[in-house]
């Protein structure tokens, strides 16, 4: 008998179509299943059913779900909130998405995950407390008696993360469903937290259910994959079969979208680029927190000795995780954050023309800057206004600047909407009415209103599906081409830039450790962060697993790395050059 | 521990400060309008020829230092500086003379005083009491008819008129219920020493005061209240809780509740005050003998050792409050307390 049995699950919302229909799988002790499609797939819903929390509007319209304890079937779907809740959290666990926001920032750490405890056995507050110690030693707290005392707010996604983990696996459930469970957490931190996931299932011989968009997630978690899209099941198997040989249409398509960083024969013949659009000079930005009482104010360096060059027409791509100063690098350049003194912005909007100091701008220089500079967000759904009709979101830059007539505005506003290959049927709807990926285009179109030059996009794909993430980088690369643009690319992930990038730059602690062209890069990495990065980023073949050591041995601390890249305190190398076109920072 | 200490010492300070900035601006405000009570006064004799009144107000004049110039009377009159009695201001206790009753103002203000702190300490209570359950009950049922009857009560109570709801309650209490109308104790208790008997009296004479002056912050705080649980309970760590194995009823407790306790508790420090000036109508409709009365026959005939009386101690309740509620919040939000290293 299996552990779960999911028979032609059906859900709904009043009395609209069907979210999920027929879906049906089943999961085997200490099997891992993975449950895979894009967002509005029902993947989610699907997953939160079994512990029935859905949506307080979601109804269960058909199917069953039954869950095998010890001879003994409970039907999660009649199951009285009793019994639900003496499953939930003891038997059946769950982690969520975003670590930041599942635990309450106003309860010790101690106290959130001991209650899991508290709430299913009758156990004293002495020997809870040091089984929740014992597993946060083994979710990877090196003090745990300063995490059962800290406050989520103290610490970083990843082990926000890992106590989320610890407090799911505290009382050995039987099965562990895990809703993207790093999908908001940087690359190396997903390797680490994907593989202790596999080494406590490997221990406690759990099953876990695992929700993801990302093949390479899959590939390297799964034994048995079901594939989703719009709330049926496309494809189910194996997943050696299913990822080494997808049958249905839509698995191939998400595999061919999914971004993949390429082998790579040999590294590129280097070229010299006299004319720049954009030239960071020996930009260091520092920020003064302010004092508290009668502490000393506290200085954060965000970013230190950056020197980067765009070369016109080009992409330059800045890769990091969350805190490495990417887009403060980004925000210097746009001349929104004044660098420290010594640095410098030189900003050349045409070719020939005279190249300006970002940071000092006369008010009618400034005004031609802004037109030639643009940027295009991260969140396609925060970056709109909700209130603002999408003609209205178009035609504002170029009011703001007094061009044209309203007439002409307006037709550029289609034209530009027709370029991102939307219709212009659609300019007077608001922003509500379009998907993420359409709104990604609008805010490209926005940017693209006023005939820019340059082009900052600061992770412009990071909230979208992997499909529809394609798309997007489609059409950035056929708008720099055909528009003649430069951009600025920020972004953590190292796939999507090898894809767009000229020339990446790789930064870790506010530093650039290592630069080159992609060839170069992934065909011949020197620095272990970039080694880390590589490594780390999973790969939809489950026969390519993630190398864990490579990837502890570069992401850890800076102090830590090997002798050749290690930081003194907080002074780091020098950035040197190994071969024309290839910068690392070593020691000589 | 210590961090709090040190925190509501500092607190405990800045509070002290801004008690010397509205005092003299509230002797500065007081003293706007042009002429004073005795030079109003010594005209109105003067008109009508009584040579002995003026002579004693003159000597009113000197003995209360009205002569001078504002910045002296403000320093005699806070006691920096020493008047024609010496250093006798605020600082020593000495409260001013109200010339309008012709008595000194503690005496005046007494135990109206101490009523005041009462009869709106009480009110708070019921705000509190009224608010909480209801506003919690109502958002976790939003949408029943819990939540719409919570909701039609609360809008009720903020929509009356207060002196209305004591009319009302005064009639029909007293009709069913057989409570007292008007005044806050029976009359043959005023100007005794405290006994068992008088509590009692005051204690009933409490109910309807309350109830009045209590409705339209408790209907005010019941929306606030829920509008903030319902923002809560969307909020992931509620999955979480639930996911855990948690009963709603205590889940609720647990985490939302202690989430939208931050503005409940902040709105301490408002309601004191607030409650205080929206209660001078009421208290002069109800008989109360709370401060309120006096207050307005003080700024009417400018009065103006006991009308700066009043309102420092208004602005004495209000600072208070604030600071208790900012302590509270110390005590309650681990964020607040590690000084905003929230992410």
């Amino acid at each position: 008998m299996p552990l779960l049995d999911v028979k032609s699950l059906s859900i709904g919302f009043g009395k609209a179509p069907l979210v999920v229909s027929d879906v049906s799988f089943s999961v085997e002790r200490g099997e891992t299943l993975a449950l895979v499609g894009e967002s509005g797939s029902g993947k989610t819903l699907t997953c939160r059913s079994i512990l029935r929390i859905l949506p307080s509007a979601a109804r269960l319209r058909g199917g069953e779900i039954n869950y095998n304890h010890g001879g003994h079937t409970h039907c999660m779907r009649t199951a009285s909130p009793a019994e639900m809740r003496r499953l939930r959290g003891d038997r059946i666990s769950m982690i969520f998405q975003e670590p930041m926001r599942s635990l309450s920032p106003l309860h010790r750490l101690g106290n959130q995950v001991a209650e899991v405890l508290h709430l299913h056995q009758s156990i004293s507050a002495a020997e809870a407390k040091a089984r929740v110690l014992a597993q946060f030693e083994r979710v990877g707290f090196v003090d745990p008696e300063r995490a059962w005392n800290s406050y989520p707010f103290e610490m970083s996604g990843g082990m926000r993360q890992r106590a989320m983990i610890a407090m799911a696996m505290v009382s050995k459930p039987d099965l562990l469903i895990a809703d993207e469970p790093t999908t908001a957490l940087d690359v190396t931190t997903q390797a680490q937290v994907l593989g202790l996931i596999k080494e406590l299932q490997a221990e406690t011989g759990m099953a876990v259910i695992l929700v993801t968009h990302d093949l390479g997630v899959v590939a390297n978690m799964a034994d048995k994959v079901v594939v989703m899209n719009k709330g049926r099941v496309m494809e189910a198997g194996d997943a050696k079969d299913v990822l080494g040989d997808p049958a249905h249409g839509y698995t191939k398509k998400l595999f061919a979208a999914a971004p993949v960083i390429p082998a790579t024969a040999a590294p590129a013949q280097t070229q010299e680029h006299a004319d720049l659009i954009l030239d960071i000079q020996n930009v260091t930005k520092t920020f003064t927190l302010r004092a508290k009482g009668w502490r000393a104010p506290q200085v954060v360096t965000a970013c230190r000795d950056v020197d980067l060059k765009l070369p016109r027409g080009k992409t330059l791509a800045v890769v990091g995780e969350s805190g490495s100063g990417k887009t403060t690098c980004a925000r210097v350049a746009l001349g929104a954050i004044t660098p420290d003194a010594g640095g410098k912005v030189l900003f050349s909007a045409r070719a020939g023309e005279e190249a300006v100091d970002v940071h000092r701008l006369t008010t009618a220089q400034r005004t031609l800057f802004q037109r030639d500079a643009q940027m295009v967000f991260q969140d396609p759904y925060s970056s709109l206004s909700p209130r603002m009709r999408v003609v209205d979101a178009l035609t504002e830059p170029a009011e703001i600047h007094n061009i044209g007539t309203r007439a002409e505005q307006r037709e550029k506003a289609a034209d530009m909407i027709r370029m991102v290959g939307l219709s212009p049927d659609m300019l007077p709807r608001y922003p509500h009415a379009f998907s993420g990926g359409q709104r990604q285009r609008l805010s490209i179109a926005r940017a693209l209103t006023l005939d820019p030059t340059l082009l900052v996009c600061d992770e412009p794909t990071s909230a979208l599906d992997v499909s529809v993430q394609d798309q997007i980088l489609g059409l950035l690369e056929d708008i720099r081409d055909q528009a003649g643009l430069s951009y600025l690319f920020i972004s953590h992930d190292l796939a999507v830039v090898a894809r767009i990038a000229d020339e990446v730059a790789v930064m870790r602690a506010g530093v650039i450790v290592e630069q080159a062209s992609p060839d170069t890069l992934f065909y011949n990495p020197q620095h272990p962060y970039t080694r880390a990065l590589i490594a780390a980023q999973p790969k939809p073949d489950i026969t390519r697993p993630i190398d864990l050591g490579l990837v502890a041995k570069g992401a850890g601390d800076p102090t830590g790395w090997p002798e050749m890249f290690r930081f003194e305190g907080h002074s780091a190398p020098a950035l040197r050059e190994l071969e024309p076109g290839h910068m690392v920072r070593c020691h000589a | 521990m210590i961090l709090i200490l040190r925190y509501a010492l500092t607190r405990f300070a800045t509070m002290l400060l801004t008690l010397w900035i509205v005092s003299i601006l509230v002797f500065v405000i007081i003293n706007l309008p042009p002429g004073d009570y005795l030079s109003n006064q010594i005209a109105e004799l003067r008109a009508t020829g009584q040579a002995e009144g003026v002579a004693k107000a003159e000597f009113l004049r000197t003995e209360y230092a009205l002569d001078r110039p504002l910045w002296e009377q403000y320093m005699i009159w806070a006691g920096f500086m020493p008047g024609p009695q010496g250093f006798f201001g605020l600082i020593q206790g000495n409260f001013g003379w109200s010339f309008e009753f012709d008595r000194p103002v503690s005496e005046i203000v007494g135990d109206a005083l101490w009523l005041t702190v009462l009869v709106n300490l009480a009110a708070v209570l019921f705000v509190y009491c009224v608010a909480l359950p209801l506003g919690v009950l109502a958002a976790a049922k939003s949408e029943t008819w819990v939540d719409y009857t919570a909701g039609f009560v609360g809008y009720l109570g903020l929509a009356t008129p207060n002196f209305l709801l004591a009319l009302i309650l005064f009639y029909y209490g007293n009709k069913y219920l057989d409570l007292p109308i008007g005044g806050l104790m029976s009359p043959q208790f005023e100007g005794q020493p405290m006994s068992w008997d008088k509590v009692k009296s005051i204690l009933v004479h409490l109910i309807v005061p309350t109830f009045v002056i209590g409705t339209s912050g408790a209907a005010a705080m019941m929306q606030r209240l829920r509008a903030n649980m319902l923002d809560e309970l969307s909020k992931p760590y509620v999955e979480t809780a639930i996911a855990k194995g948690m009963k709603p009823s205590k889940m609720l407790r647990k985490y939302p509740l202690r989430m939208a306790f931050n503005p409940f508790v902040a709105d301490i420090g408002n309601l004191l005050p607030a409650m205080i000036s929206g209660s001078v109508l009421v208290s002069v409709v109800l008989g109360l003998q709370t401060i309120g009365p006096s207050l307005l026959t003080a700024l009417k005939s400018q009065d103006q050792f006991l009308a700066a009386f009043i309102l420092m101690f208004v602005a004495l309740l209000t600072l208070i409050g604030t600071m208790i509620s900012d302590v509270l919040l110390m005590l309650l939000d681990p964020r607040i307390r590690m000084g905003g290293r929230r992410t």
